[in-house]
């Protein structure tokens, strides 16, 4: 049940994402963005992250996508104009993207030191209680830190907003 | 196996009686509304206009569905689809009633208990602001685009007092979960003032429970901040451009938001099923009280009809029977611990809707800078102190 669950909403993620790059409007786009966030709290759902998938959709889906189609409709983009190129260059950039992700992914896949495997439901860190204990005690500083990033990175948005006025 | 079929039953029950409540909702809406302003309302369909709903029902089914030539095709279709689904999604996790058992099957009253229920409605009514916008932008026409933007920008904005407000009585509680918020309500102070969470201690939260109910206003775009259908300046806000079925939607979206943010005030504020006084004080008999009640009072008054209307010589008497038949239902030992609790919670539920209801009869719409003024140079900073104030009082208490 699971292993089909994740199979869709992992299917469903990707042809999103696929979508969300070859969709010509901009608003297209967008909501391939949000059903690509959709599938992945579907995703951490399954392995047992109920708030953080929870949060997800709060934030990304509710909050910073709702922004993005805002302002999308608010400037009433069109389609994006497709710039047309040479045959030469259509033909090797497939070959040549893939290698680069299979490199990518093979270099990956050695650095990063091979870990438990992680199985559907072994993982019982993900309620609310667990999230905010260790985000208060064991990653307090990060969390902190991160807190006044976003102070100064808003700050610096209203006094560059104010600028232009 | 026996939790599919239960499931299913209940999903069915659930499904029935929200689609049906919808359809009244709108019936309930014009005579509160008409009565408040001395009008009948709607009166010719049906005794006192009660097949209203129908009619309606089949006027919009069958009206031409107009896809205007310049719409943005696919997401024109798409917007009342989201918006309703979104807002009929949402009732799944309200608990209408205790664990109970009928006929050797213990079971929840109410759909899915989910131990994040309130976060999972903040994350679906908050993806309800895309049918809105998209349907407001694929109209591809001035008025819908205003309205669709105004939706826009309210909803974010007064969704952040919205989750400030619902925060405060979950530090308090302590829970996710709406069955456990509800259960922990239980009980009395003083052996009769309710331990519901406005008059909760440490911190009563009777401000959250304003701050609530005002944002919740906003969010579900009702009078007094209906600006995205002000039809004074925008014709019909985002809904301009639909006809049929698409207007349908929207008009249905509306009202299941609005039924879902009173069934949330309810379980959070208002102590969810459970009764206002103690059943030691027979509170298990108001309900056969009130309906006995009207029963009685229609009763008295088909039989001292005017001569001008007739035909409430039959109709009354025929709802008086209606009531007293409901009012025997409360007193089946078999049902009652079903249909009491349900009683207490859809009783402060629609209550809460008539607020609503009472609310647009009442106040004048805002001006949209007034109205992006008061939610972030009021409400979210009242928001906050109340946060703060009770975070602060549980931290106290707690240790």
């Amino acid at each position: 049940m699971e292993g089909l669950l994740f199979l869709t909403f992992a299917t469903i993620a990707v042809l999103c994402a696929l979508n969300l790059v070859l969709q010509t409007h901009p608003i297209s786009s967008a909501l391939s963005l949000i059903g690509v966030l959709g599938s992945i709290a579907v995703l951490y759902l399954l392995l047992g992250g109920e708030f953080i998938a929870a949060v997800q959709l709060i934030v990304y889906a509710g909050a910073i996508m709702v922004l993005f189609v805002f302002v999308i409709m608010l400037l009433n983009t069109g389609a994006e104009k497709q710039p047309t190129r040479k045959i030469v260059v259509t033909w090797i950039s497939l070959p040549l993207l893939f290698t680069f992700i299979a490199l990518a992914a093979m270099l990956i896949a050695q650095q990063v030191p091979k870990t438990e495997v992680v199985t559907f439901g072994g993982f019982s860190g993900g309620t609310t209680l667990s999230v905010g204990r260790s985000l208060f005690t064991q990653y307090l500083l990060p969390f902190e830190v991160t807190s006044i990033l976003i102070l100064i990175a808003i700050l610096g948005a209203v006094v560059l907003a104010r600028k232009e006025i | 196996m026996n939790f599919f079929i239960v499931s299913l039953i209940k999903t069915g029950l659930v499904a029935f009686a929200l689609l049906t409540t919808l359809a009244y909702l709108q019936w309930i809406e014009r005579k509160v509304l008409a009565h408040i302003q001395l009008r009948p309302g709607p009166y010719r369909v049906g005794p006192h206009g009660l097949l209203q709903p129908l009619a309606d029902v089949i006027k919009l089914v069958t009206k031409e569905g107009i896809l205007p030539p310049q719409a943005h095709t696919f997401f024109y279709l798409l917007a009342p689809i989201l918006a309703v689904s979104v807002a009929l999604t949402a009732i799944v996790v309200i608990p209408f009633g205790p664990e109970v058992t009928v006929f050797g099957v213990t079971t929840n009253m109410g759909l899915a208990d989910l131990n994040i229920g309130i976060l999972f409605i903040l994350a679906i009514s908050s993806l309800g602001v895309y049918g809105v916008a998209l349907g407001g932008w694929a109209s591809n026409s001035k008025y819908p685009l205003l309205g669709g933007l105004r939706s826009s920008a309210q909803m974010i904005s007064y969704e952040l007092p919205l989750a400030l407000a619902l925060a405060a009585p979950l530090l308090i509680m302590n829970t996710l979960n709406f069955r456990e918020i509800t259960v922990l309500q239980g009980g009395y102070w003083l052996g009769f003032i309710p331990k519901w969470n406005i008059f909760a201690g440490p911190f009563p939260q009777i401000f959250s429970f304003i701050i609530f109910l005002i944002a919740s206003f906003a969010e579900t775009n009702r009078v007094p901040f209906d600006l995205p259908e002000a039809e004074s300046e925008l014709v019909g806000g985002f809904h301009t451009e639909y006809s049929s079925m698409g207007f349908a939607s929207f008009f249905m979206a509306e009202y299941a938001n609005i039924l879902t943010v009173c069934c949330v005030g309810t379980v959070l504020f208002l102590g969810g099923w459970q009764p206002l006084w103690p059943a030691a004080y027979g509170s298990d008999f108001a309900p056969v009280v009130i309906l006995f009640g009207s029963a009685a009072i229609l009763f008295f008054h088909g039989a001292n009809a005017l001569k001008s209307r007739l035909w409430d010589r039959f109709s009354f008497p025929v709802f008086g029977v209606v009531f007293l038949i409901l009012g025997a239902l409360f007193l089946v030992p078999v049902l009652k611990p079903v249909v009491v609790p349900l009683f207490w919670f859809l009783s402060k539920s629609l209550f809460l809707v008539f607020v609503f209801i009472w609310i647009r009869g009442t106040l004048p719409r805002f001006r949209y800078d007034q109205l992006m003024r008061f939610a972030w140079t009021f409400l979210f900073p009242v928001a906050v102190v109340n946060l703060l104030v009770t975070s602060f009082l549980v931290a106290i208490t707690s240790n």
